[in-house]
């Protein structure tokens, strides 16, 4: 027997076997359609046809049908196949009897459907769309020829011009504030940055600050604050203790 | 004599029973106890004894109609005797030529619905697009929201009262017990253990 002429009546595929298998690699056939079980009972069917066993055609077909499963399996649940992996052998096993015990349960369920209906053949009931509930009647408002002018009006009033005052924003460089800041360091070692904005608009400020994180990042001074909402402290890196010892200058100056 | 046909003559239900019979003469679908309520616009004690007393005059083997509880409601439908004829004047195209595959697929909807149609691919191991359009076309399962998530979430199916009333089933809880059915896991493996035990003998 030759399993590659094995002919097929499925749903999804009529003709040989390598037929089926070349347009399935071909993807010309969905894999998902096939029930391959129908495969390997025509398989059998054909075997027991037979009076020997041709061990051959056995291997061959195995094979074949092996790789075809796991194809299909690998469509069908590309999640789960990660997921079965990880299971031990008995695990899977496990899992495989449920499966399976749940799709004869709804194997069951079908044939159960069949004879139902077999038994329900002679019921013959009116089919039809249901009847149209009838619509309640919309209640307008009173009708007021004034109010519908006045909502016209409103229609056809010019609407307010969109104000571009925000795209004329002059923004200056951070560069600018990055010069200004590293100067006052250079002459002072620590600055109060609330008293160093004072007059600037409020993008000036926020350029300043971009400026003074800029700075912290590069680590050239340390930034402190008291509590939330208290002046901001610029520190030069190095010079912790310069505030004191400005003070003490300033003292050791005053009292000279 | 030129008396008007009564039901059940001198019954204090006899006007209601009427309207009730016309209600149901006139829907194309099996009507709930509160429908008819509140259509016939009368109390439930009296419409449920008025269809009482309608399902003892349309009854199998006394007349062509047959009232019956079905699909949650209550509905006329031909009598059995006569289905004969029926078949001749009408086909039924959604019974006919349910496949096997449209039969399981029908079977989970019923029993795990609302399900999605890679729910019912994975326990099929076969996909379930066509056989999902069949049972949708021909009304016997219907669309019933999406899984989690507004947005791509599988659409999920379950029976429409069509199904019910094609099965003849009165609800869902008619289908018999899935913990019933054969499909035991320790009998599967005992089965799978005897055909080993047969080929190696």
């Amino acid at each position: 027997m030759i399993v590659r002429e094995l002919d097929l009546d499925l749903d999804a595929f009529e003709g040989p076997f390598d037929l089926l298998l070349t347009l399935v690699l071909k993807e010309e056939v969905d894999l998902a359609d096939v029930d391959v079980a129908g495969i390997v009972v025509r398989f059998l069917e054909r075997l027991a046809e037979r009076d020997a066993l041709d061990l051959d055609a056995c291997g061959e077909f195995l094979i074949l049908v092996a790789a075809l499963l796991e194809l299909k399996a690998r469509g069908l649940f590309e999640d789960e196949a990660a997921e079965l992996a990880e299971l031990e052998p008995e695990e899977a096993a496990e899992e495989l009897a449920r499966r399976l015990a749940e799709y004869r349960r709804m194997k069951e369920a079908a044939g159960w459907l069949a004879e139902r209906l077999s038994s329900e053949r002679d019921r013959f009931f009116r089919v039809g769309p249901a009847p149209l509930a009838p619509q309640p009647e919309r209640r307008l408002a009173a009708q007021d020829p004034e109010s519908l002018a006045k909502v016209v009006r409103l229609l056809a009033a010019e609407p307010p011009t969109v104000s571009l005052a925000h795209m004329e924003l002059r923004f200056p460089p951070v560069a600018q504030f990055l010069e200004r800041f590293r100067a006052l360091l250079a002459r002072r070692s620590v600055f109060d940055f609330d008293a160093e904005l004072d007059g600037l608009s409020r993008a000036e400020q926020a350029i300043a600050f971009l400026a003074l994180l800029d700075l912290r990042r590069s680590d050239e001074i340390k930034i402190s604050q008291a509590a939330p909402f208290a002046p901001i402290r610029v520190s030069r890196v190095g010079q912790e203790s310069a505030a004191v010892n400005e003070r003490t200058n300033a003292w050791t100056v005053r009292s000279a | 004599m030129d008396r008007p046909l009564r039901l059940v003559t001198a019954n204090p239900l006899d006007q209601l029973a009427r309207t009730i019979e016309a209600l149901l003469v006139v829907a194309s679908a099996p009507l709930p106890v509160e429908e008819l309520v509140s259509a016939a616009d009368d109390d439930r004690e009296r419409v449920e004894l008025a269809l009482g007393l309608l399902s003892e005059r349309y009854h199998e083997g006394r007349s062509g109609i047959v009232l019956e509880s079905v699909a949650g409601g209550w509905a006329f439908r031909a009598s059995r005797e006569a289905a004969e004829a029926c078949g001749r004047l009408f086909e039924r195209p959604v019974q006919r030529g349910l496949s096997q595959a449209a039969l399981e697929t029908l079977a989970i909807v019923a029993y795990l619905g609302p399900c999605t149609r890679p729910e019912i691919a994975r326990i099929r191991g076969v996909a379930a697009d066509s056989a999902v359009a069949g049972l949708t076309e021909r009304g016997l399962i219907s669309e019933a929201g999406r899984e989690d998530g507004a947005h791509g979430g599988a659409v999920k199916y379950r029976t429409t009262p069509m199904f019910e009333r094609v099965f003849g089933l009165e609800s869902l809880s008619q289908l018999p017990r899935l913990d019933d059915l054969p499909g035991d896991v320790d009998d599967l493996r005992d089965r799978l253990h005897a055909v080993a035990e047969q080929r190696s003998a």
